[in-house]
């Protein structure tokens, strides 16, 4: 069995699933629950200034039968009273001393406003802080939220007012919603963050009514942009995750990171604990299934934990890392080629359609004779399942013209069906890097390049 | 007019209910969109199937119904009556390892609300001033019809029933299809401006020679005849099949069931026939066929249905004799079979072993053993392919000017509605050549309204 346990900067957790700050950590009584359920921590939802809230402020993003892929929000911080929400923290810790209890914070940019929050989260006994320089609603207007997180300086600054105050972990929660997520990291790095925390969710409308011509949701008629967040924007995440894992200054800092953004099954877990996260927010899949989703959120990481022999979580950190690369850093003499198993192909015949519109026009349909056939070549008087099915066409790959675009592969609804094979390529490895300071030329000279081509065999058909 | 249920609540009522919104999006949505889709080439009229499925995923429904309408007219009727598991259903992709996809019960949630909301074609196309016959108002007629109409040709039917729609109307068990599904595929062939002349017999009251004189080319589309005779004695107290079945779907009180029924055949009538008596109250009814299960014409589905619903098969029997008391029927006489070489159909021979007489008791015989030879085509000189109405590859008879689509032309493959809709439509397109010299065979876009 592996051990699941974590200590992010000294903030002890059973397991590394958190709930994220968000409606699943609303209230105290929602976390006793989440907790009993077997959540490893709760980040409290944001506390802060006074607000109010908007009716349908979740829209959602579906497709075909797959309900809320993401989740868009203009819901605000806490709209519970500040001091009933410190009284509930306070009860929760007391109820739950091996849980890791966070509080996510957002006051107006003043240093005595931080100081005196950071005052009161403390008295709490909770664990630790995160700063709230994300909520890309709302709150921004106000020059809270991601109005701080997409300016680096401000995000040092009030971390700074943070750090002469706090004497608990403090994370410092970053936005997407901003060109290079390194920047305000390394405004944390300098400020001296205890810890980061990505991603906050993204700017995002997610569609319009068709018969009202309204926003999708309406709020009275209007709406606008709110945070998104759900299984669709993990990519996004994992980028962001990879991008300070793989910057200098944030990496040598050594700061832990607290990686979400659409973890909704242990696989999605296991992804950003080896792209480098130490810990593991959660929130659409929660909203969307409830607490119980931890059980095999837990269960499957530690199973997959044990299959690979990693013992401890901390063995899993960011072992990933160190194939993230930038183009200029990939083997160009690296060929492999999609191969297709008849045995296993059911001829739906999507990935000769991809190859043939889209991609490189290398998928041919091969008739049952052997012979190469178009599309749609039988007689208008042929019918019947016998002669559909023994007259079908097979898709099959020329080898000599595939370029391993991987399309047909992605495309391809049988599992293990199409396999991207390696083949020698004949070359030595080279990188764009190394071979652009080798031969200059070829980067500016189509001539060059193609002269280049030839010398060492690598024809586009 | 039709029977809704009998003591055990089952009836002739549609069987399969329409499919929800939700149940039609589910099963849209695990379409996997094909390229050059093979259920597309296994269904006799061609219709792009993951096209309008697609459609019904993306609530396009006007468009899907406009999708099928394109290929096949008499879609309603197809969604219900199609042998899908020989057909598209049966060439999906998916069903080696899962469940096809339910494409009939998807046409007919397209159809459905086609119907529902009048989304039905429209005529583009201009006037051509060329005027056209065709005698039966049946799938074939109904999709050439239809077809020729959508070119701007100006079309009449003439139909011998009171009611258009042929076998759809008449053949086809309402579990099936119901009535009002078929004549409303009819009314939209009116809409497009198709004449339905209905209760005209062809031969007396209009000849060929009448057509032939007022209409640029005539399409016969006559289907075929009655059930043949048995030759054994008591036959004129056996009930044929056709009429069983037509009683249960118009007869209004005409029908009677009896409670031990014998169903002389195995083909898709007879399970049909069988399937009403056991519906409307039979306690017991017994399909015999000289030949075994391998050789019978229903399709595997069908038996498989037939025997859930209980009823009996007894294979490797010839009747030969009816048994008559009070000139009732009260049982069939039968000789064991045992099967010879191959005969013309093919199949086995079945050779009557003498000496081997046993009786089933019955009250009530039913026979459903095909359908006569058209004969017509005698009567108007037409050459003839085994004793069906031969036409070259344009459906065009030994009489220039005269064409020949559906069953009475079907002297190979089986007899179905869709091969009669697709003859419609490829003769409509043969004959518009002939005229326009400028149409594609595949008539490819329809509007609807």
């Amino acid at each position: 069995m592996a051990d699941l346990r974590i200590n992010f900067v000294g903030i002890k957790s059973p397991n590394p699933f958190w709930l994220a700050s968000a409606p699943p950590t609303n209230s105290g009584a929602q976390i006793h629950r989440a907790f009993e359920a077997g959540w490893g921590g709760a980040v409290w939802k944001t506390i802060g200034a006074p607000v109010l809230n908007v009716s349908n402020r979740y829209g959602a993003w579906h497709f075909g039968r797959q309900r809320m892929l993401a989740i868009n929000n203009v819901e605000l911080i806490s709209d519970r009273p500040i001091e009933t929400n410190l009284r509930e923290i306070a009860e929760v810790k007391r109820a739950w001393p091996d849980r890791a209890v966070i509080v996510s914070a957002m006051v107006e940019s003043k240093p005595d406003a931080w100081r005196d929050i950071v005052r009161k989260i403390e008295d709490t006994g909770a664990d630790g802080i995160e700063l709230n320089y994300g909520c890309p609603h709302g709150m921004s207007e106000r020059g809270m939220g991601s109005a701080i997180g997409q300016v680096p300086e401000y995000c040092e600054q009030i971390t700074r007012w943070v750090m002469e105050a706090a004497s608990i972990p403090v994370i410092m929660k970053l936005t997407p919603n901003i060109t290079d997520i390194a920047l305000p990291a390394r405004a944390g790095v300098a400020a001296g963050a205890n810890a980061l925390s990505l991603i906050n969710t993204i700017n995002s409308i997610v569609g319009v009514d068709l018969d009202t011509l309204e926003l999708t949701p309406s709020i009275a008629g209007k709406g606008g942009h709110g945070g998104y967040a759900g299984p669709a924007v993990k990519p996004i995440a994992l980028n962001m995750l990879a991008a300070l894992g793989t910057d200098e200054v944030v990496a040598s800092s050594g700061l832990p990171i607290s990686g979400m953004g659409g973890i909704a099954t242990w696989q999605d877990a296991a992804h950003f604990l080896l792209l480098g996260a130490s810990s593991l927010q959660v929130c659409t899949a929660v909203m969307h299934y409830g607490y119980r989703i931890i059980e095999d959120l837990c269960d499957g990481l530690s199973n997959w934990m044990d299959e690979k022999g990693f013992a401890t979580i901390k063995e899993v950190c960011g072992q990933s890392l160190h194939c993230v690369s930038e183009f200029k850093g990939l083997d160009l003499s690296y060929r492999s080629v999609a191969r297709i198993d008849t045995d296993k192909c059911i001829q739906c015949n999507l990935c000769y359609v991809a190859c043939n519109d889209t991609a490189h026009q290398c998928i041919d349909l091969v008739s049952p004779q052997g012979e190469l056939v178009a599309p749609g070549a039988y007689d208008i008087r042929s019918n019947g399942k016998h002669e559909a099915v023994d007259t079908r066409p097979q898709p099959v790959v020329r080898e000599e013209d595939c370029v391993g675009c991987r399309l047909c592969y992605n495309v391809c609804p049988v599992d293990d069906c199409i396999a991207m094979t390696e083949l020698p390529s004949g070359r030595e490895a080279v990188t764009w890097s190394e071979l652009s300071h080798q031969k200059t030329e070829i980067t500016e000279d189509w001539e060059a390049m193609e002269k280049y081509r030839e010398q060492v065999g690598i024809h586009i058909h | 007019m039709v029977p809704e249920s009998n003591e055990t609540g089952k009836g002739l009522a549609e069987q399969l209910p329409p499919l929800t919104r939700h149940e039609a999006a589910v099963e849209a949505d695990r379409c996997l969109f094909c390229y050059d889709a093979p259920c597309t080439h296994a269904c006799p009229t061609h219709i792009d199937i993951p096209g309008f499925i697609k459609k019904i995923a993306t609530r396009n429904l006007k468009g899907s119904a406009a999708t099928i309408f394109a290929s096949n007219l008499l879609g309603a009727t197809c969604a219900r009556v199609c042998p899908v598991q020989e057909l598209c259903e049966g060439a999906c992709v998916l069903g080696s390892e899962h469940k096809p996809i339910s494409i009939g019960r998807l046409q007919r949630f397209a159809m459905d609300f086609a119907r529902q909301t009048g989304n039905y074609p429209v005529v583009k196309a201009a006037p051509t001033g060329k005027r056209f016959a065709v005698v039966g108002a049946g799938p074939a007629g109904l999709s050439c019809a239809g077809e020729l109409a959508k070119l701007g040709h100006a079309v009449t039917i003439f139909e011998k029933r009171d009611l258009p729609g042929g076998l759809s109307t008449y053949g086809i068990i309402a579990l099936r299809e119901p009535v009002d599904v078929a004549l409303d595929e009819a009314r939209m062939i009116e809409g497009m401006g198709v004449e339905i002349k209905t209760g005209i017999d062809f031969g007396t009251d209009v000849t060929l020679e009448d057509l032939q004189q007022e209409f640029n080319s005539v399409v016969l589309s006559v289907g075929l005849g009655r059930t043949p005779s048995l030759g054994i004695d008591g036959e004129e107290v056996i009930v044929d099949g056709l009429e069983f079945i037509e009683a249960s779907k118009a007869g209004e009180d005409t029908l009677s069931v009896g409670r031990n029924v014998i169903v002389i055949g195995a083909g898709n009538t007879a399970v049909d026939c069988a399937t009403i008596a056991v519906r409307l109250g039979a306690e017991r009814v017994t399909m015999v066929y000289r030949r075994t299960d391998r050789e019978m014409t229903c399709y595997e589905h069908e038996y498989d249905f037939a025997r859930r619903e209980g009823i009996e098969f007894r294979f490797l029997s010839q009747p030969s004799r009816v048994l008559l008391e009070n000139r009732q029927p009260v049982g069939l006489e039968c000789l064991r079979v045992e099967l010879g070489s191959l005969d013309a159909s093919g199949r086995p021979a079945p050779v009557p072993v003498q000496g081997s007489a046993f009786v089933l008791e019955a009250d009530q015989i039913v026979k459903a053993v095909g359908q006569n030879k058209p004969a017509l085509a005698k009567l108007l000189g037409l050459a003839t392919q085994k004793g069906f109405i031969a036409v070259d590859e344009n459906f065009q008879t030994s009489t220039s000017g005269v064409f020949a689509i559906g069953d009475c032309i079907r002297s190979r493959g089986a007899a179905s509605t869709v091969m009669a809709v697709q003859d419609g439509k490829l003769a409509a397109a043969a004959i518009d050549r002939q005229f326009a010299q400028q149409t594609e065979l595949v008539v490819s876009s329809t509007e609807v309204k």
